[in-house]
């Protein structure tokens, strides 16, 4: 098992070299050391994020190469291109681990993956994107010019059909059509008796899709060994820290409330209707009507308000003011007020714990008599939709919510009910529930100092 | 049993073949069409691609690892039963014969024979290879057609047919390579396709949903006024299906559909002009006039309305009204079983024969032969003393077709791969052992 190493010699120090760009096939046999193993993997973890977070904005295409070049650059990219490759390598195969593990963390990381490995093979010159092609045993040739002659205006005709003009000197592959699916299905290349004539720009798209394939492979791969073994063989070492590297999350914590104003309980029942996100509407409801939240439904409204601004003392008179109501004061001072002060950091180790992030939230598992977790994936079609409505949603936004949601992307699916609600565009995804709240808040502020002066 | 079959020989059944056969005397007929007209062997030798045992690279195990299913129908219910699966041909014909089923279809090969699955892990039973098909039904062109609707076709209607033959046709043998293809009149009112060189029965589930898609044009569901939209040049293959095919049929079909006489029928097409003035301009001075898509072509094309939309809005209402509307599902999935060729549809008692191509615009499905009609031809033959009853039938035609236009290219070419597979295994076996 070798690091892929082999033209590192040759290619120069520029990112065109063609080794620059790993395929990951095989797990390296390098040795490093176990602080590396976190740190590199938070790098590259801010890197997907950073992808992450663009696609979500719909980020154009070149936005996207230069965002992966900066972030590259920012958080990968050592002097020595050597050690740039190793850490590269490192971080790619800790990162497997830490996200083979659930369906959910596999999509998004292949996802991100293969978004990554998409900019960087643009950002590749000709030669290095000629050999990464070899390497994937891509039969790839290139159309000879008599063979060229005799199609050229259909080449033409079909490039223009997809606003691309083409001019003799595009390079254009001969490939089997089954090797370009993709390209077929939406008619954007010209295909003659079982070939397909892709010019080069597009090559990158039937690349991306053999890196998926391959990549999505040694995930299912990675995740059987995981739990057959590994998990096992590692778990006083390597174990924990990949739990923990599974929940991390590189936003703002919103564990301080900063820019927005504290919030008092006077106002909690008009802000639940205005500014939370789903899933805190739904847990607030959830506590209004039946005086009683499971613990982790506890732990992820408590700790979101604690983040929208709510002080410890109100917290608990809040928390106070429901329970009691089932369980009578007493048993609430005797056994959840401890875990609300815990909460605020008052207590045992004085960890000031920080909301959940969407990522944590997501992952979250509920089950019968639970409320929390996120109701873009955690709810049925029909309960959604119910809940959606009742938050004023309907029509072509209900549409595009389902949608999103269908394609499992569930914070995309939140973004567009901020937008519907708020009737304007978030242009940052939305990435956390405090997020939510903050973007609500500042919605309505600007909004209310608009109509200010009219009054 | 004997005894019915002793009375046929001598006493032949009174047929009235324009009555279509239902319960008890579809039964009846079928018995007799298994018995006499079914082609067991030419179906084999289709579906067993060449596997059939005489050449040293055979896979013997080739033709038993294709799901058939079988729909028989009684008085009282219809029963389904699938993952049917036979070892050869006279095993098939056997069963056939024995169960009479109203209704056969053909599903994929299997990593295993079907009737052995349980024995394997669910991992272990895939199917592995499987035609390339297509199924069109015009039922889904009711939008657009006024002389029938639902399961009824007619000559008017029929060409809408033709023309997806054609695209269709054209495409997989051009763009996409395929030789071997075999088109079918499913019996009422479609025609199914199936697409059987090698290179398209190993396609992945991937690639047939991208052949699918790459073939879907008509788009939206019923909610959706405009279902093709145009954003700027053709692709070569929609220009080549526009020329050489669309664009003419659609002239016939304004005539033969009245498309420009009735309001109501215009009126739909004016719905897939985007810009308001002009169809505006247009319903105005269509109160009296009748050269009307003259007149909307002349609009349209002038170049003198810039709205954005109306560059391609033509190509778009011809493509609407005559493009081929694909079941995607059907040639997107592995396994989807589609009804087998020379059934007999048991609602028109028509027998599912192939249509030719190259010659698709003489087929008339009004003129397919029925099944109480194939009976009755076998009768008068015997009743004469001829020898080769079958040969002597309408179905004949189809029979020879199925052979000479699809069968025997198809067996050379399996041969000739098969060989080809054989003799590169040989060499390398030769090769290893050269130290």
């Amino acid at each position: 098992m070798e690091i892929v190493r082999s033209q590192r010699r040759n290619g120069s120090d520029g990112s065109g070299s063609a080794a620059s760009l790993p395929l990951y096939k095989s797990a390296p046999s390098i040795e490093f050391r176990l602080e590396e193993f976190g740190q590199y993997a938070i790098d590259r973890l801010r890197v997907l994020q950073a992808i992450s977070d663009g696609l979500s904005r719909g980020k154009k295409p070149e936005e996207m190469e230069n965002l992966v070049s900066e972030q590259w650059r920012a958080n990968m990219k050592h002097q020595d291109a050597d050690k740039t490759l190793r850490k590269d390598i490192i971080s790619h195969f800790v990162l497997r681990l830490v996200y083979c593990r659930e369906e959910e963390m596999r999509r998004w990381f292949l996802s991100m993956e293969t978004a990554l490995f998409r900019y960087r093979f643009r950002l590749q010159n000709a030669e290095a994107q000629k050999s990464i092609m070899n390497e994937l045993q891509l039969q790839y040739n290139v159309l000879g010019n008599a063979e060229y002659e005799t199609i050229k205006d259909k080449l033409t005709e079909a490039a223009r059909s997809v606003n691309f003009t083409s001019n003799p000197e595009t390079v254009f592959y001969k490939v089997p059509f089954e090797d370009v699916p993709e390209l077929v299905a939406s008619r954007r290349v010209f295909i003659l008796k079982g070939f397909a004539f892709v010019p080069r720009n597009q090559v990158v798209s039937l690349v991306c899709t053999i890196f998926r394939s391959n990549i999505s492979k040694a995930l299912a791969l990675t995740n059987r060994k995981w739990r057959a073994m590994i998990q096992d063989q590692e778990k006083d070492r390597i174990a924990p820290m990949v739990e923990a590297l599974g929940n991390v999350y590189l936003g703002p914590d919103y564990s301080k409330p900063k820019d927005c104003a504290e919030i008092s309980l006077k106002d909690i029942n008009q802000l639940a209707s205005t500014s939370f996100p789903l899933c805190m509407r739904h847990l607030f409801g959830k506590l209004r009507e039946d005086h009683h939240l499971k613990h982790q439904g506890r732990m992820q409204l408590g700790l979101f308000l604690k983040g929208v601004g709510l002080k410890l003392e109100d917290a608990l008179a809040f928390w106070r003011a429901e329970f009691s109501q089932k369980v009578g004061a007493e048993r609430f001072d005797k056994e959840y007020a401890y875990s609300i002060r815990h909460n605020y950091g008052k207590e045992g180790k004085r960890t000031d714990y920080t909301p959940y992030s969407c990522q944590k939230i997501i992952m979250s598992t509920p089950s019968t008599g639970d409320h929390h977790g996120c109701p873009y994936r955690h709810f049925s079609e029909e309960n959604l939709r119910a809940a959606l409505n009742k938050m004023g949603v309907g029509g072509r936004a209900m549409d595009d919510i389902m949608d999103k949601v269908r394609n499992r992307h569930y914070q995309l699916a939140c973004t567009l009910t901020f937008e519907a609600t708020h009737g304007t565009s978030c242009e940052t995804g939305i990435n956390h529930p405090n997020q939510y709240f903050v973007e609500s808040r500042k919605f309505f502020e600007s909004k209310n100092k608009q109509s200010q002066p009219t009054a | 049993m004997t005894k019915e079959k002793e009375e046929h020989r001598e006493d032949p059944m009174q047929i009235d073949s324009n009555r279509v056969p239902t319960g008890s005397l579809l039964t009846d007929y079928l018995r007799i069409y298994y018995g006499k007209f079914f082609p067991y062997t030419d179906m084999f030798k289709w579906l067993a691609y060449g596997n059939d045992g005489k050449h040293p690279g055979c896979d013997s195990s080739y033709f038993g690892r294709r799901e058939f299913s079988f729909t028989i129908k009684s008085d009282r219910d219809e029963v389904y039963l699938r993952f049917q699966s036979f070892f050869n041909a006279s095993e098939m014909e056997t069963s056939i014969k024995a169960k009479c089923p109203t209704k056969i279809d053909i599903g994929a090969v299997y990593t295993v024979d079907p009737a052995k699955r349980h024995a394997y892990a669910q991992s272990g039973f895939n199917p592995i290879e499987r035609e390339l098909v297509f199924d069109i039904d015009i039922s889904d062109y009711d939008d657009v057609r006024y002389c029938c609707s639902g399961a009824d076709t007619c000559l008017n209607c029929w060409p809408l047919m033709t023309i997806a033959i054609k695209v269709i046709d054209t495409a997989l043998r051009e763009d996409f390579g395929f030789s071997h293809i075999l088109w079918v009149y499913s019996g009422r009112r479609g025609v199914h396709c199936w697409v059987c060189d090698s290179r398209a029965r190993r396609l992945s589930k991937e690639q047939r949903s991208a052949i699918a898609d790459y073939f879907h044009v008509y788009k939206g569901g019923e909610n959706s006024l405009k279902k093709v939209t145009f954003s700027g040049p053709l692709h070569p293959f929609l220009a080549r299906a526009y020329t050489d095919a669309l664009k003419n049929e659609f002239e016939k079909w304004v005539s033969t559909q009245k498309l420009f006489e009735h309001e109501e029928r215009f009126h739909k097409i004016l719905q897939l002009i985007p810009d308001e003035s002009v169809v505006s301009e247009l319903a105005e001075k269509w109160q009296g006039n009748s050269v009307r898509w003259e007149h909307l072509k002349h609009m349209l094309q002038s170049g003198s309305k810039k709205t954005q939309g109306l560059r391609r809005c033509i190509e778009e209402i011809v493509f609407s009204y005559t493009y081929p509307r694909l079941d995607i599902q059907v040639t997107k999935g592995m396994n989807h079983l589609l009804k087998a060729p020379f059934c007999v549809h048991p609602g028109t008692g028509r027998i599912c024969i192939p249509i030719d191509p190259k010659k698709c615009e003489e087929f008339d499905p009004t003129s397919v032969p029925t099944v109480a009609q194939l009976i009755e031809e076998l009768n008068a033959n015997a009743s004469i003393g001829a020898d080769n009853y079958v040969e002597k039938t309408s179905l004949a035609a189809s029979v020879h077709l199925f052979r000479t236009c699809f069968l025997e290219p198809l067996i050379k070419t399996c041969k000739d791969e098969l060989e080809n597979a054989y003799n590169t295994m040989m060499q390398q076996t030769k090769d290893s052992l050269n130290w």
